[in-house]
């Protein structure tokens, strides 16, 4: 059975379409998801794309917290539905308490896109798991507001337990605390990070790589990772 | 009609990139007085009715729900506009 991955569209939202066409390369089934929705149409998991959902005012990922899908994904990423955050994604699970911390403009004040290597901290998550421990990945970046922050007792919880899924390599391009690019809650269904998987899926569409110019697709497993867990979990529960 | 100001500033102990930015500015413009400039936000609550306490409690709670992150940011004053405050009798 082909696992279904909703896609959720907010006001604003710019990489829907991108995560639609990385889930399906990826071998699933995508389903887009309205904000103003409820019903998460009984998708296996769940990505909350890339963009500037409300055009970013108030804060990045603050008032997209408040809309109606999230009500529902928030109810079934505590009974294990797997979420993954990109980006404006990962702000809005910030925003929603899913994740700790939260997200503030880059310390160099300006919009940053590019190619980024990234460490996997932790391949036990229901997106990473198809990555090897410490494997190095490169997908791109591009945000203005990207610098993770959160208070010390935060930071070394998220040490402690392992909770650190990637960490920014060679060059930390925002500032974010202990070069952290992306994080996983406890239970490893609900992980956000700032760049961009969706982007690396497709050869002459990706990052650089040693397979060739644009040729880098390191963004595929974590679809794949997610397609492996739900076979590994059994089917989803009937959800709204 | 009361209005109810809200103001919110990003934590002391968080670089904060925007007012850094102003602070880089100024003495580029001549204004050679000030060292550090911290930005943040001021938000303007309209509501219909008289201004009463209640009120005043229900925008305080906006403000730590809504209007600000406390991961990020500190709500550093909900109060009546300047000429409703007489009237509101708010302790802070």
């Amino acid at each position: 059975m082909t696992t279904r991955i909703g896609v959720v569209t907010f006001p604003g939202t710019l990489d829907d379409r991108d995560a639609l066409r990385a889930v399906r390369l990826a071998g699933a089934e995508g389903v887009p998801l309205w904000h103003g929705d409820r019903s998460l149409h009984g998708v296996d998991a769940v990505v909350l794309p890339g963009g500037f959902s409300y055009g970013d005012y108030l804060r990045a990922g603050a008032i997209a917290r408040f809309a109606p899908v999230m009500e529902s994904i928030v109810a079934a990423a505590g009974g294990g539905l797997p979420v993954l955050g990109i980006c404006n994604g990962f702000q809005v699970l910030t925003e929603s308490h899913l994740l700790p911390g939260s997200m503030v403009k880059n310390n160099h004040l300006t919009f940053i896109c590019r190619e980024q290597r990234l460490r996997v901290e932790n391949n036990g998550t229901a997106w990473t798991n198809q990555f090897a421990h410490g494997q190095e990945i490169v997908i791109p970046l591009k945000n203005q507001d990207g610098q993770f922050v959160a208070d010390q007792r935060t930071l070394d919880q998220l040490e402690a337990e392992g909770r650190v899924a990637f960490r920014y390599q060679g060059w930390n391009p925002n500032g974010s605390r202990r070069d952290i690019a992306g994080i996983t809650n406890e239970a490893g269904n609900v992980v956000g990070l700032m760049p961009h998987p969706e982007h690396a899926v497709e050869q002459g569409f990706g990052p650089d790589s040693a397979a060739g110019p644009r040729a880098g697709r390191d963004g595929l497993s974590f679809f794949a990772s997610v397609i492996h867990h739900m076979a590994e979990t059994g089917t989803a529960l009937a959800r709204g | 009609m009361a209005r109810v100001i809200v103001d919110v500033m990003p934590k002391p102990e968080l670089l904060d990139p925007q007012g850094k930015a102003v602070a880089g500015a100024l003495p580029r413009l001549g204004f050679t007085q000030f060292q550090a400039v911290r930005q943040g936000k001021r938000f303007e609550l309209e509501a219909a009715g008289p201004p009463t306490p209640e009120l005043l409690e229900a925008a305080r709670q906006a403000a730590t729900v809504v209007l600000s992150n406390p991961v990020i940011e500190d709500v550093v004053s909900v109060r009546f506009d300047q000429a409703d405050d007489a009237v509101a009798g708010d302790p802070a």
